[in-house]
């Protein structure tokens, strides 16, 4: 019994040294965000709130928990309060099984990546519940095109994902990356380029972020499925929605980047070199490098027409996934380089 | 070939690379932001904004009701009145602009034959009470007053275009 009581304050211990830098990580995440894609677009964002307006993702927090949450008179009220509760809930849940480092995981089961799958896919159940809860045009359009596109890309990314599993023969997130080690060349993203990039594309329509992000798009559904939200309520969805993000930066640096191994394994001297480094900061580098790409794409890309998304979703990723997929298991079974070295 | 150039391309994602390069290119470019109450962009001394009536340095108003700017006005947005002063001069009694119609066209500036009437570089104004748009006589004066020597001085930058 008090074994039993130890033990769940350690996890919830554990769970907090997770969410809480998450949280921060969020935040300034939105920071970045204005900030990068303000340089790209030849301004200098924020600037105002503390210095370099570091402390404006504090600012916009504050304002956001002291604004009124509204509730439409012709809402169903209780599962418009329920729903951003049903986003970020999976949206938190699905970093139980993240592998920060070899020993630095909160749970280390066997079907991680099936587990991660599974979450990031429940969120979509909060958006289409707010989407219907809202009693709105907009909010209900938005919804289902939300529901649409993720159900379409959730299958290249299976699909994408299977030939990591083919490849690593096991869904453990943690010997995913221990099956990589062995320098860069070893990691998964050089036998499986192409399913990377399926993988990343699809990541990022996942998140519904630009140029997918047809759930929100302004100029005609207004926001989509958060149109009636405001206050905490909408901060909420904002929190999901880049808690979302992140997550997925850190599960394509883990599964084809190698994770928290270093990219000079098996490099003279180098290797030496830099092995004071841990292991996280090598995941947090690259997975930096997947958030980078988020706003970089959203500075960058225009907004897909929806036939446009269904037909790469459909017509293009799922053919270019399974021609793939059978490439890599007949080199899996037939043990032919770069896609076999040996099963560790 | 030019269909199977044009799949390749596509299928490769060569746009979406081209188009990224250049916002990546951006990222570090120079910045052309103002930070607008610390910083202000340059204004030409052509500039037209609040009205003002000037004097003559020994504090005489230069103003002799000739009544040109009223009658040039595009906005209609003077109204003059004039009166014999006990001197014998043609004075105002009343010089009142429309802050509202006004339009900042500058032909009142232009028209006055002894530059009493002329538009200061100043952008910055607001009113918070109804009317105040209507721009007095006294109010007019005393701008000019207030900001003679920047007047005088873009007035001689100008003198020699015209």
């Amino acid at each position: 019994m008090f074994e039993n009581i130890i033990l769940l304050i350690f996890t919830v211990i554990k769970i907090l040294i997770i969410v809480l830098p998450l949280m921060l990580s969020v935040a300034y995440f939105t920071y970045a965000e204005r900030k990068v894609i303000g340089y790209i677009q030849v301004r200098i964002g924020p600037n105002r709130v503390g210095p370099f307006g570091l402390l404006q993702p504090i600012a916009d927090a504050i304002k956001l928990l002291f604004k009124e949450v509204l509730i439409p008179n012709n809402s169903n009220s209780y599962l418009f309060i329920i729903a951003p509760i049903l986003t970020l809930a999976p949206a938190l849940s699905a970093w139980a099984v993240i592998p920060f480092d070899k020993m630095l995981l909160l749970s280390d089961i066997n079907v991680g990546l099936l587990y991660v799958l599974a979450m990031t896919s429940i969120g979509v159940y909060g958006i289409i519940i707010a989407g219907w809860a809202s009693n709105s045009k907009y909010a209900l359009l938005g919804a289902l095109r939300s529901a649409a596109q993720t159900i379409s890309y959730e299958l290249g990314m299976g699909f994408a994902l299977a030939g990591v599993l083919i490849i690593a023969q096991t869904m453990n997130l943690k010997d995913i990356v221990l099956a990589q080690s062995g320098g860069i060349f070893n990691w998964y993203f050089v036998p499986l380029f192409p399913l990377f990039i399926v993988y990343w594309i699809c990541a990022v329509a996942e998140t519904n972020r630009a140029p997918f992000d047809l759930a929100e798009g302004e100029s005609e559904i207004v926001a989509g499925f958060h149109v009636d939200y405001s206050g905490m309520a909408f901060a909420i969805f904002f929190l999901a929605e880049y808690a979302n993000m992140i997550l997925l930066a850190f599960l394509s640096s883990i599964i084809f980047l190698g994770g928290w191994l270093s990219p000079f394994q098996n490099i003279y001297m180098l290797e030496d070199l830099f092995s004071w480094i841990p292991g996280i900061i090598w995941l947090l580098a690259k997975t930096s490098i997947f958030m980078f790409l988020y706003l970089w794409f959203r500075a960058t890309f225009p907004r897909y027409r929806y036939d446009q998304l269904m037909r790469l979703g459909w017509k293009i990723f799922i053919p270019v996934t399974f021609v793939w997929l059978v490439v890599v298991a007949i080199m899996q079974q037939y043990k032919i380089g770069p896609w076999f070295y040996g099963y560790n | 070939m030019d269909t199977i150039k044009h799949y390749l391309k596509s299928f490769l994602l060569w746009e979406l690379l081209i188009g990224l390069k250049l916002t990546g290119k951006h990222l570090f470019a120079r910045k052309i932001t103002i930070q607008y109450p610390e910083e202000t962009t340059p204004k030409s001394y052509r500039f037209r904004g609040l009205h003002a009536l000037r004097r003559y340095p020994n504090g005489e108003e230069r103003c002799i009701a000739c009544k040109l700017c009223e009658s040039v006005c595009p906005a209609l947005a003077i109204t003059i009145n004039m009166k014999e002063r006990e001197d014998g001069s043609r004075r105002t009694t009343l010089y009142e602009i429309d802050l509202f119609k006004c339009i900042y066209c500058g032909f009142c500036e232009e028209s006055c034959p002894v530059d009493s009437i002329v538009e200061t570089s100043i952008s910055n104004y607001h009113f918070e009470n109804r009317g105040e748009n209507i721009m007095t006589k006294e109010k007019l004066l005393a701008i000019g007053d207030k900001y003679e020597s920047q007047i005088a001085s873009h007035k001689t930058s100008d003198s020699i275009y015209r």
